[in-house]
């Protein structure tokens, strides 16, 4: 049955002279080989180098702070709900007063915890966040760890430094 | 005695600064052959040992020398430590007849830049290429491994073949030059009478057989690592592989050398007068070195150039195009020269002689061999 027209039947007969002589086919590799030889590399040395990946790959999580630089988060758990992997965990706590500038809403997240070794980086969390609180950053992948309690990361390495902001690319 | 003493040491130190040259080329040549073939794949190659990798080789040696030397419990042991012995010694002997450079002239006394000029230069190379492939052979059977005695089987049977059409092509040189020294051919070749232009036919036979006499892609038939696992040196590991890999890239360092002794002028470059005139003979002769070494350098890249393009022959196709293609060709290439030099042109009638193979052989396919059928 003929799916479309461009099936090319191949036909297989007898080498012509210039087949069979070996030399014409093989001056033909070679200027092709010459070619690549002087066309530009396309190795990426990855260490050093790296590719942009484009603003929505997802990488290290992070807590944002708003403008004022309040956390976010109220843990209200649905990222942990979310969560397919069931890496996420926190503890939730009530806002003292005097802490308003620390935490915007009137609940937060006391302890927050993301266990990277369960962690499989789909996104969920930041799709399910209603104060647009954590997110995958596009420019920062986990660093490899060596010890197991490098594994589980806590507030102090999740949330935002005010003086080192993420911004996404297309943000304002 | 005196003279006899000052003409020992300058050989001793010309054969010893060829041997230092020649081994710094063949360690060399694997970090060029990492590249290039990097290169002609769009990548970058080895560039992590030193600035662009170049201490790659020596990263390479130490790793070689580190690894465990293993010899096999149902090897025989003797030969098995042999083999590559007989192949490095081989391969480092030949460049002995190659003549380096012409003859310098050092306090009132001249030297050759050569090892030894014998007036059998060219049949020595061929004996050495030849006692070449024992190593091979040797390597193979004392590893009691079907496949390594495989690869050495093959490795036997196509340097026998590949060596009869080189001898047929380097006959023509022997009959324009009328000597075997390889020193008086590369004087006859002076001022831009290299033997390639007398002699294209004769020089494509005889790269071909080089490639063979290499056990280069396309022939590597004898490691051949999808059929063999790689061949002779299958059993080998430590520095004894070392020394198989190292005497393949001492071969080709020296069969370009000798190709471009026999067929580009050796020593011969464009401008000698006007360097001799301006600077002295003695600084020809050290350009005419560089010159050499240039060529052999060159024939380097083309092997690995060819190796990094055309696929391994099957091993029907090796002998057929040895017995029934290169053999007949060079009998014919004897002929036409022999013609030439007969009628006393022999660039035209070699030129002729490629136009009447071509129409000859362009008559025969029209005439006899089956076409496509449409």
């Amino acid at each position: 049955m003929k799916l479309s027209n461009k099936t090319k039947v191949l036909e297989q007969g007898e080498m012509t002279l210039a087949e069979r002589m070996y030399l014409p086919a093989i001056v033909g590799g070679m200027a092709t080989t010459l070619k690549h030889f002087f066309s530009k590399p396309v190795t990426i040395r990855y260490p050093e180098q790296t590719r942009y990946l484009g603003p929505v790959y997802r990488g290290q999580h992070i807590l944002k702070r708003d403008e004022a630089g309040a956390e976010r988060c109220t843990a209200c758990g649905l990222c942990a709900v979310a969560c397919p992997a069931e890496a996420i965990s926190m503890v939730a706590e009530e806002r003292k007063a005097g802490e308003e500038t620390l935490y915007r809403e009137e609940k937060y997240a006391k302890v927050y915890e993301v266990n990277m070794l369960r962690c499989i980086f789909c996104g969920l969390c930041e799709e399910a966040c209603p104060k647009e609180a954590i997110f995958l950053r596009h420019d920062t992948m986990v660093p490899v760890f060596h010890q197991r309690d490098e594994v589980i990361w806590g507030k102090d390495k999740l949330v935002e430094k005010m003086d080192h902001r993420y911004l996404r690319d297309g943000w304002k | 005695m005196e003279l006899l003493n000052t003409v020992f040491i300058a050989k001793a130190i010309i054969v010893g600064v060829v041997f230092a040259i020649t081994l710094g080329i063949a360690a060399y040549s694997t970090y060029f052959e990492r590249k290039i073939a990097a290169f002609m794949q769009d990548r970058i190659g080895p560039d992590r040992a030193g600035p662009f990798g170049i201490l790659q080789p020596l990263a390479d040696a130490v790793k070689m020398f580190m690894k465990e030397d293993f010899i096999p419990a149902n090897s025989n042991k003797w030969l098995f430590i042999a083999g590559p012995c007989l192949s490095m010694l081989t391969a480092l002997m030949t460049s002995a007849v190659v003549p380096f450079g012409d003859s310098v002239t050092i306090g009132g006394a001249t030297f050759d830049l050569q090892g030894i000029d014998v007036n059998i230069g060219i049949l020595w190379v061929f004996g050495i290429v030849s006692l070449g492939v024992y190593g091979i052979m040797i390597g193979g059977w004392a590893s009691n491994n079907k496949f390594a005695l495989l690869g050495a089987i093959r490795a036997a049977s196509q340097n026998i073949s590949y060596e009869l059409a080189m001898g047929m092509a380097i006959i023509t040189i022997l009959m324009i030059t009328g000597s075997l020294s390889t020193k008086q051919i590369v004087e006859v070749q002076q001022n831009g009478h290299w033997n390639i232009f007398y002699q294209p036919l004769g020089f494509l036979i005889f790269i071909i057989c080089a490639f063979a006499e290499c056990n280069r892609t396309p022939f590597d038939l004898p490691e051949c690592e999808t059929e063999l696992i790689g061949g002779y040196h299958t059993e080998y590991s430590s520095m004894k592989l070392g020394f198989y890999l190292f005497a393949e890239y001492i071969n080709m360092f020296i069969s370009g050398a000798v190709m471009a002794t026999l067929y580009f002028g050796g020593y011969d470059y464009p401008g000698v007068e006007f360097v001799t005139q301006q600077f002295g003979s003695n600084v020809a002769s050290f350009v005419g070195v560089g010159a050499l070494i240039g060529k052999s350098l060159g024939f380097v890249f083309v092997f690995m150039w060819v190796r990094w393009t055309i696929p391994r022959f099957r091993y029907d196709q090796l002998m057929n195009l040895g017995w029934t293609g290169l053999i007949p060709l060079a009998m014919y290439n004897v002929v036409v020269t022999g013609f030439g030099i007969l009628v006393g042109k022999p660039f035209m009638v070699s030129i002729a002689g490629l136009v009447v193979l071509i129409a000859a052989l362009f008559v025969y396919d029209q005439l006899l061999v089956k076409k496509k059928i449409a």
